[in-house]
């Protein structure tokens, strides 16, 4: 079964000042598929992720190289706005970053500056849907105009991914979005990620190997800023062609 | 012996002691200092200070109180006779002490010897004369009584000042000595050098407060001394300010309504120049500027903030006060007429706001700054453009900081004089033209104490009054932005 290629990157180079962190990379996202990317820490993984929505514009001694297509359209191309990019490839961040700002107003941030509701009732159901995607409805419905950032980390961290799909984005970039939660919370995250793709192309960068065997079709692993090896999860897990995989999944290398 | 030697000596004993330490440290430990409790340092430093700290403390009770016990001793040799019609104890005493002062200077120079000092009387000798040939002008002859009480005063200055000297040295050697004895292997040295640390610590915060406490209660009594004198009332709801300046007092009229008025108005405009002006230099600067810029551009705006209050002054009365002539003034640029002269509120307004530019958007950049760079990315990864981060999630995060900052920047407002006097005029008057000369609280307290006005009349107590009605405000602002930085703050980690 192919998907259609949501986002297709060709020979990926990313400059931080003069250090090479990523080197030569292609990769293929599948939509409505979880694409995991693993490898050591400062292989270069994260960078990756955060070209695909141009995060890195943010720092200034970053410079990508190479071509990066969202539906077949190159996102470094000067006539791109990478603001509206960006409503499109939504984020989630490793640390919880709610804003300073009530759990309603947390969800409803993005509607109300893309314009997506035309009145109050319909960004109540847009919050209400979006917060229900990322299972925290319950949790929280009866205090909605508390403060954010006065939830537990997990509750925190669901109320981020809740903010990210009430934008309606195509795609949902994850940066380690469970390094700062205990089990219970990565389970109801986990689960949340397997709903999630149903509707969006979903890539979720873990360091937690059985994480990204349990959610994810696809997998890249990264070494040194290369793409070592890149194809279906179970093939990846149980059969890696690279010698460097096998030694990253069996713990010898990391 | 004089205080120098004396400090001088003891700092002597005090090196000797801490050699001795170390040397005797050394010793015990037979070669090996791991058998030491601390380090021989600590023990020379413990030695040292048990030689200084209690010999100098000593002297610095002695010198206080000892004035003080002479003081008493010496008046009750002052018949009331001798004090002259119009005049106190206290004048008397001063003349003493200067008799006896000059009585010392005389013996220095050589023109008496000792035991002259000691007996000459006014019945045989010009006192005067022989003191104000060695350089000590007397106001008038010296009489019998006080020449007796300068010489008792000397003698036993004289005898005070020696115990000091016995005493301090043998509490000195004595302190030295038990510091020796005390260095044993086991002794915690280190320890102890800790506490005296701690101490000269604890010493320094307690001068800096103690000296705010001081400031206000001579603001108190002061003040309480010109409401004596004025009724309370008419301070502070009075509407006129008139001070008379007839040196007898009475006439004036010192209602605070006006200053206030102009303090408050001119602090408004400085604001209203200030706050807009300094966040967005900071929100660019921290947000938009990219580094280069930033490196550079923010150093140049704090230099504002060294420019001397003077200086601004100057620009004020010179530069902007005709600008703005040429702009409201009677035939200007508007044909308004609504500016008389260069000296108004708005001039001083501008030119203050000129000056607080720097406090407002240096310490907004560093709050705007300390805005976790997570929150930005969280709202940029959603889509919105560095404006709406900005104005959504950057200032509704910093906004305790920076309401503390304008606060700040408020209460130094209040505070300023400079600009005031030279910027503002001299008029005291309740108007709501801006164009208009107003004064400060400031700038009148200058003007009632610079005159030649009796110290003791309302016309010059009236300035504690002012001052403590204005520390008590901008200590009430202060207090204030204190309060809101620190309850907001924790809000986002």
């Amino acid at each position: 079964m192919t998907k259609e290629i949501k986002i297709e990157a060709r020979a990926v180079q990313v400059f931080y000042g003069s250090t090479h962190a990523i080197k030569d990379v292609d990769v293929d996202i599948e939509d409505k598929t979880v694409t995991a990317f693993i490898g050591p820490s400062g292989c270069g993984k994260s960078t990756f992720l955060r070209c695909l929505n141009r995060m890195n514009d943010t720092i200034d001694v970053a410079r990508v190289e190479g071509s990066i297509k969202l539906d077949s359209e190159d996102i470094y191309d000067p006539k791109v706005d990478p603001v509206q990019l960006r409503a499109k490839v939504g984020m989630v961040f490793q640390k919880p970053n709610p804003f300073p700002k009530s759990i309603y107003d947390n969800v409803a941030y993005g509607p109300r500056i893309h314009g997506l509701s035309r009145n109050k009732a319909e960004l109540d159901q847009i919050v209400e849907k979006a917060l229900r995607g990322a299972a925290l409805w319950d949790e929280v419905k009866d205090r909605l105009d508390t403060p954010g950032t006065g939830l537990s980390g997990g509750q925190q961290q669901r109320l981020c991914i809740a903010r990210a799909v009430a934008t309606e984005p195509e795609v949902l970039l994850m940066d380690e979005p469970c390094s700062a939660l205990d089990p219970i919370a990565t389970g109801q995250v986990e689960d949340l990620i397997d709903e999630l793709k149903a509707n969006y192309s979903v890539v979720i960068v873990t360091h937690s190997m059985q994480q990204a065997a349990r959610v994810s079709q696809r997998t890249a692993f990264f070494h040194l800023g290369n793409l070592v090896e890149f194809g279906d999860t179970g093939q990846i897990f149980t059969n890696p062609k690279d010698p460097r995989t096998e030694s990253y999944i069996t713990g010898r290398i990391g | 012996m004089p205080l120098i030697w004396l400090l001088a000596a003891i700092l002597a004993l005090a090196l000797v002691g801490y050699v001795l330490g170390r040397v005797r440290a050394k010793a015990q430990a037979k070669g090996d200092i791991r058998d030491l409790h601390s380090l021989p340092v600590y023990y020379g430093t413990n030695a040292a200070l048990a030689t200084m700290v209690p010999a100098l403390l000593l002297i610095v009770v002695w010198l206080l109180v000892q004035p003080l016990i002479i003081n008493g001793q010496v008046l009750s040799m002052i018949p009331e006779s001798a004090i002259p019609e119009g005049g106190s104890l206290g004048l008397v005493m001063s003349d003493v002490r200067r008799v006896a002062d000059g009585l010392d200077i005389a013996v220095e120079q050589g023109a008496m010897t000792v035991e002259q000092a000691a007996s000459i009387r006014t019945e045989f000798t010009d006192v005067r004369e022989r003191l104000g040939a060695v350089g000590v002008a007397l106001g008038s002859n010296v009489e019998p009584e006080v020449l007796l009480a300068a010489q008792r005063y000397r003698v036993l200055s004289a005898t005070g000042n020696l115990m000091m000297t016995i005493a301090a040295l043998l509490l000195a050697v004595g302190g030295f000595l038990l510091a020796l004895r005390m260095t044993h292997r086991d002794f915690r040295a280190r320890n102890v050098v800790e506490r005296a640390v701690l101490m000269l610590l604890i010493g320094a915060a307690s001068i800096a407060i103690l000296t705010t406490i001081g400031i206000l209660f001579s603001l108190i009594f002061n003040t309480v001394e010109f409401f004596r004198l004025y009724p309370a009332a008419e301070f502070f709801f009075g509407s006129t300010w008139a001070p008379s300046f007839s040196g007898r007092g009475g006439g004036s009229e010192l209602g605070v309504l006006p200053l206030l008025w102009g303090t408050l108005y001119i602090s408004i405009v400085a604001l209203a120049v200030a706050v807009p002006i300094g966040l967005f230099a900071a929100i660019y600067l921290s947000e938009y500027a990219p580094p280069v810029v930033r490196s550079v551009a923010k150093p140049l705006i704090e230099v504002l903030a060294g420019i001397p209050t003077i200086v601004y002054g100057l620009f004020a009365l010179l530069t902007v006060g005709p600008l703005l002539v040429e702009v409201f003034g009677e035939g200007g640029f508007l044909g308004v007429g609504w500016m008389q002269g260069g000296t108004a509120v708005m001039t001083a307004g501008l030119v203050m706001g000129i000056m607080l530019i720097p406090f407002v958007s240096s310490l907004s950049d560093d709050i705007i700054n300390a805005v976790p760079q997570a929150m930005r990315d969280g709202s940029l990864g959603l889509g919105a453009t560095p404006s709406e981060t900005i104005r959504q999630v950057v200032l509704p995060a910093a906004l305790p900081g920076i309401v503390g900052a304008i606060l700040l920047a408020a209460s130094r407002a209040i505070g300023e004089t400079m600009i005031v006097v030279l910027g503002a005029g001299a008029a005291a008057r309740l108007s709501l033209n801006p164009f208009e000369a107003m004064t400060t609280v400031t700038a009148k307290i200058v003007s009632q104490l610079t005159g030649d006005s009796d110290f003791a009349s309302p016309e010059a107590l009236v300035a504690f009054a002012l001052g403590i009605t204005l520390f008590v405000i901008t200590l009430g602002l202060n207090v204030l932005a204190l309060y809101i930085v620190r309850k907001y703050r924790e809000q986002y980690e």
